[in-house]
């Protein structure tokens, strides 16, 4: 029966769409909630690891004596043995464990490792000079591009990209794992995949023989709060596996969480991308052909294939695309995986496109929406981004101005899918009127929490106060990993589906009070079950599960993965705006406002949502200013793993952002993930703002002042 | 971090009995918001960690004095602070920073060059000696005064304003108190065993004093954010007038070379003109016309011609 999982018309919710402040806010800001890093369980054994100085090297020798002659040193293991290579600088060689973290420093210090060090390459922003590192990628061509390009009536070429950076999550990566007994694990994990740790965890086990075999089933895995992980933290990796050795062999916990500077070098890395841009379009604005020579790095990994040309598909169109690859961390999923950096490739060469054709981008963007595969969305999105941030008011033509301080406005448009994961929750109704959801999953940050007590609560008739969520416990119902913005579909379907199974029963028990035939006359509304027809004829929540004597429902709700069913849906668009102003003698770019219009389906928490997309506006401003990871190509090493050098905004750097979802406006779609699609755009409107304000392109993000005055300089000057 | 003796002696000259006469086997602690970082990192590994925290005497700050412990946070406090190094403190735009790191820590904070910071030492040099800024990543390093072997930028932000102020400081040492210009505390290493200021290993910093004069002064920063950042280049003027007219300059740029810069040229290209954007714009090219910018660096020459110019401007009002 289809019809039965639904959301309640607009007319009829309560809860949803509501702006409801995440209700374990008061616990994190006091500090009471407890993450990996706090746990600190009896006996706890700290660990700390052994790290590679070389970018490329072949270990030739081991000592761990005089680690493990240190008074304090619980044990030892070895990620890495003798002729294994280590391929960046910070590679894990070891981890150590002992009483406290100082002895466990001392300890790395005292472990002696050799090596015949190897040649090394840690940049690829030139190609030409990476040789044999250059490893073929995607070659695409649809159309005739050279066709194209020779009939277009303006063309376009350019160099553009954008520059890695790294997830710098609050919560270094790292784990807490107690192995208690033969079958008997614990770890506290800071990750985004509660349900995939424990798979993870006894698949690195099995590849070590002396352990005894343990199936995911005998690991717990338990993260009610994390830190932020953007994409990092599906994996137990190689400190969650040696933590957990470590703890085999001491039979104490033992926990490894990551240092600022490995989790920068370690823990992943946005790789970069770069291309060269051939463009060409029709005297009224019609874009017609594009072609990209296209490359970036991944680290010594293959990496993947550019999202090349971005959400605007003109019929003609040529991708070459090669990885390099270099010694360096290696790259690790980042929020919408490869649209940001795509974004600024193709919405700046189209920016500057619209330029040649002397055509507001407003009017470039809205022309060429059809070549979307949501023209209208676009359209009303890019009208309501312009309002917001003035645009008919505040837009000049590029480099237009005087004075030494000139303003800029750019744009750009993204998309994402943003269907649901699998996800299966428990609802519990008990007799004393506790209801309850049971749900595996993990909240990343995003308040995944208060979304699950809403439906709960929207779907009961309760009030948000008088429902209860569990969830971050593998001994919970499973649910996916939270990646591709597939959370919130997934749990906010299962929950609706399991309070729906779990409200039916609840019906059935108060029907004949209520003089009711069947479940369907009743609805659970303002904490009472009563009846549709005649509300006035209704029984009070607790009094209504007093009628389970001793009895407890307890009811699935299974949301199978990518069918939403009318629950959930996939695929949204999104503009955004920026407004900055250039200080045109020394190259310094200041945000002024930025404006966000976002579609997502139905929204559950207005103001979770607006919050995601806040962050992302600030993570977005960060590597569209100043965010770079810095390697050195003589030593090799990574030379800003800190956050002194490693810049990041802080309140006085991000301007006013003004965040508009389009709420009511799609809810007949269901509920769409809203993690990645606003952190796409802010490159490319920041960069294309610049260019606005200077009337010259800076190629490249981090729009840095160097970058800004050697633009300046190339177009001849600052007039 | 390795483990170090710890002592909190109660008087200067306790302090410097405690202090080695070799650089590298004892540091001393003020606000800490160096040395901790340092200890951490392991570039420096002290024997012994000497804490100032006791010692009565330097602390406070008036117009004629300013304590060497005395914190950022105290010196923003005090109203008689001269412009110029009321500026180049706002720059130091973190709180925690402000309330814990002091004047005297702030002056003879070590380089933030990342070769140094990495370990690499002062000098910034590979196991085979070879100098890794000059073909490396130098966009933050120096454009002056960078002929070699030094290549990383003065930390500090305060000395340019000081020294454009004419301060000098007051160091004890075993051989007892004694007084030089500002100027004097900073060099530029020749060699691995030198350091980027002149004190002895076992000299503490005391005091600055400033001898007042009613000069017209101004710092300003090119930094690239709001939160806790370097500056790009920094420059400090006091001007001292007779009417419209500079009767004389003195003109010090900071986060350029490794040392506070004290441009000669530019305080000749002002001396006996009126303050205008020209003369400013004069003086500024003057400051830099000796620039040697490494292959990374080139736009930190026109940051610091802004820095001149602007801060010529702010002064003259």
């Amino acid at each position: 029966m289809a019809t039965k999982y639904d959301w309640p018309s607009a007319a009829d919710r309560s809860v949803i769409g509501r702006s409801v402040s995440r209700l374990d806010g008061a616990e994190k800001a006091t500090g009471r909630a407890k993450y990996a890093y706090d746990r600190n369980p009896e006996g706890l054994l700290v660990g700390r690891l052994v790290t590679s100085p070389h970018a490329n090297a072949r270990i030739t020798r081991i000592d761990a004596s005089g680690a493990e002659r240190l008074k304090g040193v619980r044990g030892v293991v070895l990620i890495k043995d003798i002729g294994d290579e280590v391929q960046w600088t910070g590679a894990e060689i070891a981890a150590v464990a002992a009483d406290s973290e100082e002895i466990a420093r001392d300890a790395v210090r005292k472990f002696k490792v050799e090596y015949e060090v190897l040649s090394h390459l840690v940049k690829e922003e030139d190609v030409e000079k990476a040789g044999n590192r250059v490893v073929p990628g995607q070659e695409n061509t649809e159309g005739d591009p050279a066709k194209a390009l020779q009939e277009a009536d303006v063309t376009h070429e350019g160099y553009y990209g954008a520059a890695t950076i790294t997830h710098c999550c609050m919560e270094p990566h790292g784990n807490t794992v107690h192995w208690k007994g033969e079958k008997d694990i614990t770890v506290w994990a800071s990750t985004q995949a509660v349900g995939r740790i424990g798979a993870d965890l006894a698949k690195n086990l099995a590849a070590d023989s002396s352990l005894p075999k343990v199936s995911p089933s005998d690991i717990r895995v338990i993260t009610p709060v994390m830190g932020g992980g953007f994409g990092s933290k599906f994996n137990i990796d190689s400190w969650g596996v040696a933590a957990a050795k470590l703890s085999r062999m001491t039979g104490r916990p033992v926990k490894i969480m990551l240092d600022r500077d490995e989790e920068l070098q370690m823990a992943g890395a946005r790789p970069s991308y770069f291309g060269n841009v051939k463009v060409g379009a029709k005297k009224d604005g019609t874009l017609t052909v594009f072609e990209v020579e296209s490359w970036a790095t991944s680290g010594v990994g293959r990496g993947g294939n550019p999202a090349l040309p971005y959400v605007i598909e003109p019929p003609n169109q040529r991708v070459r695309h090669v990885n390099v690859a270099t010694n360096t961390g290696p790259a690790r999923a980042w929020r919408a995986p490869r649209h940001p950096q795509c974004a600024v490739i193709t919405h700046c060469a189209l920016t500057d496109l619209a330029h040649k054709l002397d055509m507001d981008p407003v009017d470039f963007f809205k022309k060429n929406a059809d070549l979307t595969a949501r023209p209208d969305v676009y359209r009303t999105e890019i009208d309501k981004a312009a309002e917001l941030i003035d645009w008919k008011e505040k837009y000049h033509k590029p480099g237009e101005g005087s004075g030494h301080v000139r303003s800029g406005l750019g744009l750009s448009i993204h998309t994402w899918g943003g269907r649901p994961h699998d996800s299966q929750c428990r609802v519990v109704i008990e007799p004393d009127g506790a209801a309850s959801a049971e749900i595996g999953s993990q909240d990343i940050g995003t308040g995944t929490l208060t979304v699950i007590a809403m439906v709960l609560a929207e779907t009961l008739g309760l009030p948000v106060s008088r429902v209860n969520v569990k969830m971050g416990d593998s001994s919970l119902p499973p649910s996916g990993a939270s990646g591709g913005s597939t959370t919130v579909g997934g749990v906010s379907s299962s929950t609706r589906r399991a309070a729906v199974n779990a409200l039916e029963k609840l019906k059935e028990k108060v029907a004949g009070d209520l003089g009711a035939s069947s479940a369907d006359e009743i609805e659970a509304k303002d904490g009472y079950l009563r009846l549709k027809e005649n509300p006035k004829k209704r029984i009070a929540w607790t009094a209504a599960c007093r009628k389970l004597s001793t009895e407890t429902i307890s009811e699935m709700g299974n949301q199978p993965d990518r069918d939403g069913g009318k629950l959930a849906d996939s695929g949204v668009g999104g503009v955004q705006m920026a407004d900055v102003s250039v200080d045109m003698e020394t190259g310094i770019v200041t945000m002024n406002k930025m404006v966000a219009v976002q579609d997502c389906g139905l929204i559950i928490d207005l103001k979770l949502a607006e919050s995601q997309v806040y962050g992302s506006l600030i993570m977005g401003i960060c590597s569209a200013l100043w965010e770079e990871r810095v390697y050195d190509q003589m030593s090799g090493i990574y030379l800003n793993a800190d956050m002194e050098f490693y810049k990041l905004a802080g309140i006085g750097d991000i301007g006013e952002l003004v965040v508009h979802m389009m709420t009511g406006v799609y809810d007949d779609r269901g509920v769409i993930g809203l993690g990645e699609p606003p952190a796409i755009s802010p490159m490319a409107a920041i960069s294309n703002a610049v260019f606005n304000a200077i009337g010259a392109r800076v190629p490249t993000v981090p729009v840095t002042p160097d970058k800004v005055l050697a633009a300046l300089e190339k177009k001849g000057g600052m007039a | 971090m390795e483990a170090f003796e710890y002592a909190a002696p109660n008087s200067v000259k306790e302090a410097v009995g405690l202090l080695s006469s070799n650089w590298g086997e004892a540091d001393v602690l003020a606000g800490g918001t160096d040395l901790l970082s340092l200890l951490k990192e392991g570039v420096h590994t002290p024997k012994r960690v000497v804490s100032l925290k006791n010692v009565s005497g330097l602390k406070g700050v008036s117009a004629s004095r300013i304590g060497a412990t005395a914190t950022i946070a105290e010196l923003l406090g005090n109203s008689s602070v001269p412009a110029a190094v009321r500026q180049a403190a706002e720059g130091i735009t973190s709180p925690q920073m402000r309330a814990m790191g002091t004047v005297g820590g702030e002056l003879l904070q070590r380089p933030r060059c990342w070769y140094f910071r990495n370990g690499y030492g002062l000098l910034g040099k590979d196991a085979k000696g070879k100098s890794l800024a000059p073909n490396g990543e130098n966009q933050y390093h120096a454009i002056l005064g960078n002929k070699g072997p030094a290549y990383f930028v003065s930390a500090s932000s305060l000395a340019p304003a000081l020294i454009a102020l004419e301060a000098t400081v007051t160091v004890t040492g075993p051989d007892g108190e004694d007084e030089m210009p500002l100027e004097k505390l900073f060099q530029t290493p020749s060699s691995d065993s030198q350091r980027e200021n002149t004190l002895q290993p076992n000299q503490v910093l005391t005091g600055i004093n400033l001898p007042g004069g009613g000069a017209r002064s101004a710092t300003y920063e090119v930094r690239q954010r709001q939160l806790m950042d370097w500056p790009l280049a920094s420059a400090s003027v006091a001007l001292k007038m007779s009417g419209d007219t500079v009767e004389s300059a003195r003109v010090v740029l900071g986060h350029v070379a490794p040392t506070p810069w004290r441009s000669s040229d530019a305080e000749r290209a002002l001396a006996g003109k009126a303050v205008s954007e020209d003369t400013a714009m004069a003086a500024a090219k003057a400051a830099l016309s000796a620039a040697t910018p490494l292959s990374r660096n080139k736009h930190k020459v026109q940051l610091a011609r802004v820095a001149v110019k602007r801060a010529i401007l702010q002064a003259a009002g």
